[in-house]
């Protein structure tokens, strides 16, 4: 193991400036352990009295080898491993591992799963958000945003542990489909929330929307080029506060996304302000797009058929031979899938959510890569911070709303 | 009957000092903010308002481990980051206690690789595991009123 | 092959070596690597291949030549395509050329391929390990290298067990 605080400054000097070395500026640690670095990142801040010079990101410190781990289990047991990569999205780390899978076996899903799905990314998608607007609330001095924020998350929470049984990592999305069905108070639930939520957005969009020490504090910092963006290869909500808008949902449609009317909100000006509007907005959009899909809710079987990769339900193993021997089949050994590699992505909230999945027909994956926004944002964290003050950086940390699973697997 | 006869009026009450003691330490034990990873959004949860912890004196989170008593383990412990967590424990001032909160902390949890310790007690002496992945916020709730229980079972000479 | 990808896929071809492979209706192009800044010169600049999507690799142990294919996605906002290029990278010279002059978001991804995989990368502006400890020895995601997994204890090995494990700290 080695001792963190040996942080050679040698290492390091390429990317500080010339002052360091001479004393003129100071290096903080603003370290692992720390109230407002959402998660377990350290930061070498290069100070020169409050502004910031330099910021070099240090990530690593949740590595959890996940890619590694997932090659020694079969298809289904490796999905276990996946929702707790971005733990604020684990139906979306579930959907993206499925589609690959799908993607690479050519495997069916039929339509009400589909829709299902749809409703359950965008219910993760809105509780993302609310961690977020509570988190960063909380980080500039708002702190009822926290409580009011975690109060409907509870109700999101709620839905989750009806469908699957568990709160957060469900592992509910299967390669085929579901699980299994959705019970029956399912549609009231969905509906009860769809009915109150944009209430509580007004709610929290007054707290702090208009609010003058909010806007004070988020103004014009941290503020990213279109252009910066895009040689960054940063997605999600960080592009569309700088004014593209370019989003996986319209871009490359997965999962049915193509039959739901829904806006993508941009914002101009790339700072702070623009990427909490953007959120906002896609709170409600996201919204919108639940309602129309439990509208159009169609009856039907939420697993697809193969029964070469998807095991049978239980119910039919006592009756039928084959439904028996593919179930140990499929239980003891796995699959094999075809050789070959896909690469499939979806809209996480933080952004180009992929993955790149290489089989070489054995029933374990042989490669299986998360290409994660966080990792991928983290990046401009230099660029973003130059020229502010300590104070701000605590701001641009959260405006980014980065997940630390999701940055170090 | 007895002192408290006599000595009531004055408004003098006696008790065990040991009682008094382990129930200051109880009801006003400070956490700190140690969250790694997914127990800490379950944690964050216990500490919103659906399932308080303010009713057990904690929804303070001292973010500087001097001023806290109590370190919850929320999440996975890295190789990287186990220097990092032994050296917050230390700097922690005695009484302190630690919870590993979730099923990473305790033993590994579902990863079982090079990358994540087996367990934070292979670093820290633990009070109470708490298993779940994530466990429920009622979960963590358990696990503090069980090392309540402990607290209040202290003696003098467990005292340091 | 997709309409918008074949012309692309045809003028590359022309230019430089490489192979194509299609598979699921994606396109992989296998470069060579010392072709491979021009490549993605020529991609970003005139086929608007602009945006960097990630790097990775894969280890192909025990083939020795190539041990390693380096996996490079990128995207063209204009059109929404995704190409997938490959770069063979062989056991006894994991060195490749840099992106990080053309697309600047190269560096962390490269900087975690060397990490992982232990390629090297010539010209990167900054190549030090990213997600382990600056002091780890071995690039875990190579085939070689072992998961690390500590053996669980049943009843049937607990006592065995036991007695070299060490206690938990007090």
């Amino acid at each position: 193991m080695s001792d963190f605080r040996d942080v050679r400054i040698e290492e390091l000097s390429h990317l500080l400036s010339e002052r360091s070395r001479t004393g003129e500026t100071m290096l903080l640690n603003m370290g692992p352990q720390h109230p407002s670095t959402h998660g377990v990142l350290r930061l070498l801040l290069e100070l020169d009295g409050e502004i910031v010079v330099n910021c070099v990101p240090d990530i690593g410190f949740l590595h959890t080898g996940v890619e590694k781990n997932m090659e020694a289990k079969t298809y289904q047991k490796a999905e276990v491993m996946v929702d707790r990569l971005d733990y604020l999205n684990p139906l979306g780390n579930n959907l993206v591992y499925c589609l690959a899978v799908e993607k690479l076996l050519e495997l069916d899903v039929p339509p009400r799963a589909q829709v299902l799905r749809v409703i359950l990314a965008e219910l993760t998608r809105i509780n993302s958000h609310l961690v977020w607007v509570g988190t960063s609330g909380l980080d500039l001095a708002a702190m009822s945003t926290f409580l009011y924020a975690m109060r409907e998350r509870e109700k999101i929470l709620d839905i989750f542990e009806m469908c699957s049984g568990q709160r957060m990592m469900t592992t509910y999305i299967r390669p085929g489909g579901l699980w299994r069905d959705v019970p029956v108070e399912f549609e009231a639930a969905v509906r009860d929330f769809v009915r109150i939520m944009p209430k509580r957005i007004d709610e929290y969009e007054s707290l702090l929307t208009k609010n003058f020490l909010f806007l004070e504090r988020c103004k014009n910092i941290g503020v990213i080029s279109a252009e910066e963006c895009i040689q960054w290869g940063i997605t999600g909500p960080v592009i569309r506060g700088a004014g593209i808008a370019y989003d996986l949902r319209k871009a490359r449609p997965y999962s049915g996304y193509e039959h739901y009317e829904f806006d993508i909100p941009t914002y101009q000006g790339g700072d702070i302000y623009a990427r909490y509007m953007v959120r906002m907005e896609e709170m409600r959009q996201s919204l919108r797009i639940i309602q129309q899909a439990m509208d159009t809710l169609p009856i039907g079987p939420v697993r697809s058929n193969n029964r070469k990769y998807v095991p049978p339900p239980r119910s039919e193993i006592g009756i039928s031979m084959e439904s028996l021997i593919h179930h140990f089949k499929l239980w003891t050994e796995g699959f094999t899938p075809p050789v070959g590699s896909v690469y499939a992505a979806i809209e996480s909230p933080r952004g180009e959510l992929g993955v790149f999945l290489e089989s070489d027909g054995s029933p374990k994956p042989y490669r299986v890569h998360y290409r994660t926004p966080s990792f991928a944002n983290l990046q401009i964290m230099p660029l973003l911070t130059r020229g502010h003050f300590v104070a701000d950086v605590v701001g641009i940390i959260g405006s980014i709303d980065i997940v630390l699973g999701d940055a170090d697997r | 009957m007895g002192i408290e006869q006599k000595t009531g009026n004055l408004g003098v009450v006696t008790a065990r000092l040991e009682d008094v003691v382990n129930w200051a330490r109880t009801n006003s034990m400070w956490p700190m903010l140690f969250g790694l990873a997914c127990c800490a959004i379950e944690m964050m949860a216990a500490q919103a308002s659906n399932y308080d912890l303010s009713r057990f004196g904690m929804e303070l989170n001292r973010a500087s481990p001097r001023q806290s008593d109590l370190m919850i383990v929320a999440g996975r412990v890295s190789r990287k980051m186990a220097p990092v967590v032994r050296q917050l424990y230390d700097q922690m001032p005695d009484p302190k206690w630690v919870i590993a909160m979730g099923d990473c902390a305790s033993c590994g949890g579902v990863f079982n690789n090079y990358a994540i310790l087996q367990g934070v007690d292979e670093i820290l002496p633990v009070d109470v595991y708490v298993a779940g992945c994530p466990p429920r916020p009622e979960g963590l709730i358990h696990g503090i009123v069980t090392l309540h229980e402990k607290v209040r079972q202290e003696t003098l000479k467990d005292w340091k | 092959m997709d309409e918008k990808l074949q012309p692309v896929v045809q003028s590359l071809q022309a230019r430089f070596t490489l192979s194509v492979s299609e598979f699921r209706s994606e396109v992989n192009l296998q470069v060579d690597k010392q072709d491979l800044p021009r490549v993605a010169v020529a991609l970003r600049d005139e086929f608007g291949f602009n945006m960097l999507v990630d790097i990775t690799a894969v280890d192909y142990w025990p083939a020795d030549a190539p041990r390693f294919h380096l996996v490079i996605h990128l995207l063209s906002l204009q059109t929404n395509r995704v190409l997938c290029l490959r770069v063979p990278v062989d056991a006894a010279d994991p060195v490749c050329p840099t992106l990080d002059k053309i697309y600047p978001n190269a560096t962390w991804y490269e900087r975690e391929v060397w990490d992982m995989f232990g390629i090297r990368f010539e010209g990167s502006s900054d190549l030090r390990r990213i997600v382990l400890p600056a002091d780890w020895e071995g690039h875990p995601l190579r085939k070689d290298y072992p998961l690390g997994y500590e053996e669980v204890q049943f009843t049937f090995n607990f006592d065995e067990i036991s007695q070299r494990k060490t206690a938990p700290k007090k």
